[in-house]
């Protein structure tokens, strides 16, 4: 399964803040941690600040602490922020066809388990599978 | 304070009326074959229950040692688990998970699976929760 760069971005962010919400990092912190740029985290970190999961970020180097609920919060929430919902992508050319409804068939299936896969599973679980 | 014990034919109302109430379906008869079944019967089943140290009856799990289905070595099945709504989130549920896991553990098998409807996003989630993750096998299914 491929994520886009902003969902996974999301993901490492509201784990690694998840971890302890009494944390403040900012999004320079975390891009230092996971490698990655410090624009995409910021713009990742206000879609997930605006979700109300994280709180904070003023300015350039304001941290941001989770302020969701572990047991709650499942990886499926994060994902739905950044990628397009399942019955809402625009078609693709072909679909209509004979062929690519077959194909559109098994592509929901997959995304059905996926979506059953991201949706068990919370930041609490997932997290003690870091620990 | 949540006590796991295995089951008896006594708890029969008890655990009928809890499934009831949390599928909507009444189905005693089925409970009570279970129970002859699976409480105190082959040492491959087990059928325990969750009570509070008051005995109150607030949940139970029932599972089996299969041997090569699927063409799997033996593994340990749960088919079925409820607990009451507002105990859960209070580890009777894991408790009852725990105390079977160490059963099949104890009868030599290695892994503990389980069968799940996909959009059962609640059951999906407490197994997950127990260390749970998806199997060798895929369930396939056609309709006639």
């Amino acid at each position: 399964m491929k994520l886009q760069t902003a969902t996974r971005l999301g993901l490492y962010a509201i784990l690694e803040l998840a971890r302890d919400p009494n944390r403040t990092l900012s999004a320079a912190e975390l891009g230092e941690r996971f490698g990655v740029s410090t624009h995409s985290l910021a713009k990742v970190l206000g879609t997930l600040s605006a979700a109300g999961f994280v709180q904070g970020g003023r300015g350039a180097s304001g941290g941001y602490r989770f302020t969701g609920n572990r047991r709650r919060i499942t990886l499926m929430d994060i994902v739905a922020l950044f990628e397009p919902a399942p019955g809402r992508r625009a078609k693709e050319p072909g679909e209509d066809t004979e062929i690519g409804s077959a194909l559109q068939r098994v592509l929901t299936e997959i995304d059905e388990i996926a979506e059953a896969t991201l949706r068990s599973i919370s930041l609490e679980t997932m997290l003690r599978g870091t620990n | 304070m949540i006590a796991i014990r295995p089951a008896e034919p006594a708890d029969l109302s008890a655990i009928a009326a809890l499934d009831a109430r949390l599928t909507g379906q009444a189905k005693a008869v089925y409970w009570q074959d279970m129970l002859a079944r699976y409480a105190g019967g082959p040492p491959e089943r087990h059928f325990l229950v969750a009570e509070t140290s008051r005995g109150v009856l607030v949940g139970f799990i029932a599972g089996e040692v299969r041997v090569w289905e699927f063409g799997q070595p033996p593994a340990g099945w749960v088919f079925a688990i409820q607990v009451d709504p507002r105990q859960r989130l209070k580890g009777a549920g894991s408790a009852l998970f725990d105390a079977l896991a160490a059963r099949f553990k104890a009868q030599g098998v290695t892994h503990v699976r389980t069968l799940i409807d996909r959009k059962d996003h609640v059951i999906l989630s407490f197994f997950r929760a127990q260390g749970m993750t998806a199997g060798p096998s895929l369930q396939l299914d056609k309709a006639l």
